[in-house]
């Protein structure tokens, strides 16, 4: 029943996203709601590692770069269309992702923070000085002419995250109502309880880092297109890092509506306050609500909702 | 005479330059109340942990059932009827004592049936260990002696042939001991092979068949409970000369 109502209402946001585009003519509001839809894509993907497995990862700017840049290599290489671009960008991510998957067995806690935030530098340091993809200079990336069905790039791109996010959003509902997400936070809670309880840790730990990775990635292969000029500090940007971090801690790192409510509200909001205030905000504005959210309700607004309808009831 | 459930052939364990466990070895049989006693540091838990896979031995095998374990990861030995308790209780802290439970049933008792099986048998064990008014709630709500049932509880969720209880009484009050001994003789009627690790001797001694006693990593006597009692080295390794 709850299966058939979640997946009903992942199809209707498809149809919707689709109709979209048939009703708005504005360019910019697919401009906006791209990053915001990138956000809940990155924001689910970290959930799954950080949020139900309880590895904090802060190199989340790396996998979507290494996304973004397998794009421009297959773009420049075999003018590759968009979906071989999303798998493809996936797989690499979700290779790097399978990497330090295997960090876990000797990183805990803020070790491991450490070192996939020490993954970004060494990855960014690597493009900076790869001339094929431009190196630190950057690449210009040509959009094509025109794509079926759609009256601009843009809205296509739009729609094509759209799906993302949808594919995104299931995969981290399946996980939570698994198996494995019951392993996974057995893992959270104690890793060595977890292990002597038959959970094979390493094996969820790999499948977590995996399935995050990929996602990343996946939400990064557009991202070429989508800015038609890539360098490495825009493609590493601290933004991704701290935002796919920040959006689950304050919309609830336990459910997967959590990161969806957390990017869409943040997101939402970075977007308002790059055209009413300034575009240099953006991270004051998270910064604020993530300190306050960490004192003030530390499970998010999932979290703080359940607490506040408990406590009518009881 | 039973077979071995348990075999542990020269295991040594060491730490850099600290030998925790120095060739030791030992047998439990099945359906045995072992008891496993010493005095601080001398390497009861490392080879508790030897045992369930949470360390690996430097040297030595280790076989459960016939099976040799000594390189398979904990989780696998659990599958196979190797539960434990943690002497510091670890509970799954974010989840009810119900999905504590359901987490073993799942993943080590029947790793292929379904969830709908795993929350009845939960209830049914928490029910056993008198925790059953306890069950939608997080382990934090509970008490010293509620958390170690939960241990006991949890561990008995994976459906073991082997249960280590590792210091499981360890702070309770005397009547509390009673209640946990009681629950340890039931599982043992039940058919389960029990290692008990304990400080409380009036506990041990009333519990095994059999005792083992380790000073400095090194096993210093064996015995039935009268025996151990009246040990000259046993008394040396708790007293000093």
């Amino acid at each position: 029943m709850q299966r058939r109502v979640f997946l009903a209402s992942m199809l209707a946001v498809v149809v919707l996203g689709a109709l979209v585009t048939r009703v708005i003519q504005n360019q910019y509001y697919y401009f906006a709601a791209y990053v915001i839809l990138q956000y809940v894509v990155l924001a689910t993907a970290w959930n799954i590692l950080g949020g139900y497995t309880g590895y904090v990862n802060f190199g989340s700017a790396a996998f979507f770069a290494l996304g973004a840049y397998t794009s421009v290599v297959l773009i420049k290489a075999a003018a590759a269309p968009l979906v071989v671009l999303v798998v493809a960008g996936g797989l690499v991510s979700g290779l790097l992702g399978l990497g330090i998957g295997y960090l876990t067995l000797r990183l805990r806690g803020v070790f491991f923070a450490i070192a996939t935030l020490a993954l970004a530098v060494v990855l960014q340091t690597m493009f900076i000085n790869w001339e094929y993809v431009g190196g630190a200079r950057g690449i210009y990336i040509i959009r094509p002419k025109t794509v079926p069905f759609f009256t601009s790039y843009v809205e296509f791109l739009f729609a094509v995250m759209v799906v993302l996010a949808v594919v995104a959003v299931t995969v981290a509902w399946w996980i939570e109502n698994s198996r494995v997400g019951r392993g996974l936070a057995a893992i959270r809670d104690n890793e060595e309880a977890a292990e002597c309880m038959g959970v094979p840790t390493l094996k969820l730990k790999l499948v977590a880092t995996t399935v995050s990775g990929v996602l990343m990635g996946v939400a990064g292969a557009p991202f070429p297109y989508y800015v038609t000029y890539v360098e490495p500090s825009s493609a590493f940007n601290l933004d991704y890092a701290v935002n796919s971090l920040a959006m689950p801690m304050i919309g609830g790192t336990t459910t997967w509506a959590g990161p969806v409510l957390g990017a869409v509200l943040l997101g939402t909001a970075q977007q308002v306050a790059t055209v009413t205030i300034s575009s240099a905000l953006n991270l004051l504005i998270v910064g604020i609500i993530l300190v306050a959210f960490v004192i003030l309700a530390p499970e998010g607004i999932i979290g703080l909702v359940r607490r506040v309808t408990k406590g009518k009831r009881g | 005479m039973a077979d071995p459930l348990l075999e542990v052939h020269n295991v040594t364990k060491r730490f850099g330059g600290f030998e925790a466990l120095s060739n030791v070895s030992l047998e439990v049989r099945e359906g045995e109340r072992f008891g496993l006693i010493g005095p601080n540091g001398s390497g009861k838990t490392t080879l508790i942990n030897c045992i369930s896979g949470a360390l690996r031995n430097d040297g030595g095998r280790i076989l459960f059932r016939g099976t040799d374990v000594t390189e398979m990861p904990a989780y696998q030995r659990t599958r196979l009827g190797i539960a434990r308790s943690f002497q510091i209780p670890k509970p799954f802290t974010s989840m009810t004592l119900l999905e504590n439970l359901c987490i073993p049933l799942e993943y080590a008792a029947h790793a292929r049936s379904g969830g709908d099986e795993a929350a009845g048998d939960a209830r049914e064990i928490l029910r056993l260990m008198g925790l059953e008014s306890k069950a939608h709630i997080t382990p934090a709500g509970l008490s010293q002696i509620e958390m170690r049932k939960l241990e006991l509880a949890r561990a008995m969720a994976a459906k073991p042939k082997l249960l280590i209880s590792d210091e499981a009484m360890a702070g309770l009050s005397s009547a509390e001991v009673d209640d946990i001994l009681a629950i340890l003789f039931k599982l043992n009627e039940d058919g389960i092979t029990i290692i008990m690790i304990e400080h409380i001797m009036r506990a041990v001694m009333r519990f095994s068949e059999r005792i083992v006693v380790f000073d400095a990593g090194a096993k210093i006597a064996e015995g039935t409970p009268q025996a151990i009692a009246e040990n000259k080295e046993v008394e040396k390794a708790y007293l000093g000369e």
